[in-house]
């Protein structure tokens, strides 16, 4: 009779898995169906409503923040089955810093605590071969995450399959003024570099005047390559959780021909059927904006 | 015509229009209007035929619909004008019909906005990814500019209304600037309400040639580069023309979900709303929808509510 529990644990957990090897097959079959259509190459989340969801459920504070982890895992998981190969999450922004210094400290040690364990074996880094890149101001960060930060970055460098770009300590006008502020320090060496050479030079035409006031000038490609999005390409949908329409500082120069979907569910709650949803509706208008692609 | 106008404090706001006799044969009325507005006295004796009602610019309406509250109406708004040319499909016309329709369209909305309150108004008429588009819908384009610029101009300057236009302005016809350049500087001081129009515009345009600005005035060693932080760039954006060059509310039309470049580094806080209907469709009823919708959102700019 002691053995009945027993028997009936296995039994539960003999069901388990069978039950999620067949939503795996159904999900891998659903996914086949899916890729007959176009896929995005590169996915953005924001992962609203942590706070909300322990609310709601009436868990303490900082469960919230556990259970979105659980919830990204999941998606990236998702994701990189269907072949998405960029996925970018939005972890943490400049503007959150202005929280409760408790709130931003137990965040912090959530985020050193996730960070060391994305270099461990089984993590999901090693299963999918991801490279994973920091992207932020990250001198804004305590020592401990960033070196963390830099120890990922710096152990995942030779992965290609698929690459994940977690957004801490960032803000996407922090970004351009970083990109700003190089460009123009580029650019004023560029000009006293060859200023020096073309000392003698006064013999030039109008024609090669124009093209070095033009190559004077800062243009668009020097203020994208510094960047440090530029290591992806730019999203093709912009997925925010909780229902909240806004991009709130987020991939601002990267997302002006994103799709934006902004899915009621809190972060914790996402699921696969948003993130179908989110890709059938990009699916439906992919071709039309990959004729006006073209015709740019 | 008299007209009498004091300034409103808050409590005004809750008065009810009433009317109160000064004597026994004279009756006043009053009713307030929105705020900044002032109270409206009508003075109407029964021994004369005398009536003191207000100047013809406040005989308008001015109160708000009743499901927008005036205490969370967004200062700046912004809306992407999209759909004139599937409106015309979908009627069987020409392009152009659409855009026609949609500057009818325009006109509403512009009037809506200075009556209720708003203080800027963004559009978004013409993008540098519109230059594809073909050359004659594009001369169209620009002379029916032209056309409802020269018409509703001295309707907008007696209203108090300033003009800007921002974008690349090097590759629009000549006639259009010299235009553009004299409804701006004719409207210049007007302080009442202020319409943006974005013509040839891109986000990304916008902060390029905001760096190179600031570039230039590192060159020239007004300011050192570690002098160069958000608050400069703001400074350099076209958006400079104004007060408040953050729209609340990004309004656009057509149910496409896109935000296709159009002030990039504004809309970081702003609230997006995406409308179903095409732009000449979209009107009063869609307008107070998005405003609605924008009153009911919880604002946190990266902060908590607790």
């Amino acid at each position: 009779m002691a053995e009945l529990p027993g028997q009936i644990q296995r039994m539960n957990g003999g069901i388990n898995q069978l039950l999620e090897q067949i939503f795996g097959f159904s999900r891998r079959c659903l996914f086949r169906v899916i890729s007959m259509g176009p896929i995005p190459n590169h996915l953005a989340f924001i992962m609203d409503g942590n706070r909300r969801y322990a609310k709601k459920c009436g868990l303490e504070e900082g469960s919230g923040h556990k259970a979105g982890f659980s919830a990204l895992m999941l998606m990236l998981q998702y994701c990189y089955e269907l072949g998405i190969q960029y996925v970018t999450i939005y972890a943490f922004s400049i503007d959150n810093f202005r929280r409760q210094p408790e709130e931003v400290q137990s965040l912090m040690d959530l985020m050193l605590e996730k960070i060391k364990s994305l270099l461990e074996k089984e993590s999901i880094v090693h299963q999918y071969g991801i490279r994973v890149y920091f992207i932020g101001n990250l001198a804004l960060l305590n020592d401990q995450v960033r070196a963390a930060a830099e120890k990922v970055m710096k152990a995942t460098a030779k992965n290609s399959r698929v690459v994940l770009l977690i957004c801490i300590a960032y803000n996407s006008t922090d970004e351009i003024l970083q990109a700003v502020k190089k460009s123009c320090i580029n650019k004023l060496d560029n000009i006293e570099a060859s200023g020096s050479c073309k000392h003698e030079d006064t013999d030039s035409d109008i024609e090669a005047k124009d093209m070095e006031n033009q190559e004077k000038k800062i243009q668009l490609v020097d203020i994208e390559e510094n960047m440090q999005m530029s290591v992806a390409p730019n999203p093709d949908i912009l997925i925010r959780s909780s229902g909240e329409t806004r991009l709130s500082n987020f991939l601002l120069w990267q997302t002006g021909n994103s799709q934006l979907c902004s899915p009621a569910a809190l972060w914790p709650e996402i699921g696969l059927r948003h993130l179908v949803w989110a890709i059938l509706n990009f699916q439906r208008s992919h071709s039309y904006l990959e004729k006006r692609k073209k015709q740019l | 015509m008299l007209s009498l106008r004091v300034p409103t404090p808050t409590s005004f706001r809750r008065l009810h229009a009433g009317r109160s006799r000064l004597s026994r044969d004279c009756l006043i009325s009053y009713s307030p209007s929105f705020v900044n507005r002032g109270v409206r006295l009508r003075v109407r004796s029964t021994k004369s035929e005398v009536v003191f009602t207000p100047t013809e610019e406040e005989e308008e309406e001015v109160t708000l619909p009743e499901e927008l509250q005036p205490e969370l109406m967004p200062k700046h708004v912004a809306i992407i004008m999209d759909g004139n040319g599937r409106w015309a499909k979908n009627q069987g016309l020409q392009p152009w019909d659409g855009h026609r329709a949609g500057v009818e369209a325009l006109k509403e909305i512009v009037e809506l906005s200075g009556r209720w309150g708003l203080q800027v108004l963004t559009v978004f008429a013409f993008s540098t990814d519109n230059w594809i588009r073909p050359r004659i819908e594009i001369d169209f384009l620009f002379s029916l500019f032209e056309r409802s610029l020269k018409s509703e101009f001295q309707t907008l300057a007696k209203n108090n209304v300033r003009i800007s236009i921002i974008g690349d302005s090097s590759k629009l016809p000549k006639t259009l600037l010299r235009l553009i350049n004299e409804v701006e500087e004719a409207t210049k001081n007007n302080t009442r309400f202020q319409l943006i129009v974005a013509v040839g515009y891109s986000g990304k345009y916008d902060v390029l040639q905001a760096c190179r600005g600031i570039a230039q005035r590192v060159k020239d060693g007004e300011i050192d580069v570690d002098e160069i932080d958000e608050g400069l760039i703001e400074q350099e954006l076209e958006t400079n023309c104004t007060e408040f060059p953050y729209p609340d509310l990004l309004i656009r039309t057509s149910g496409e979900l896109r935000v296709s470049n159009f002030l990039l580094w504004q809309l970081a806080y702003t609230e997006l709303f995406f409308a179903q209907e095409l732009w000449p469709d979209f009107g009063r009823s869609g307008y107070i929808e998005a405003l609605m919708s924008f009153q009911q959102r919880q604002r946190r700019f990266g902060g908590r509510k607790s």
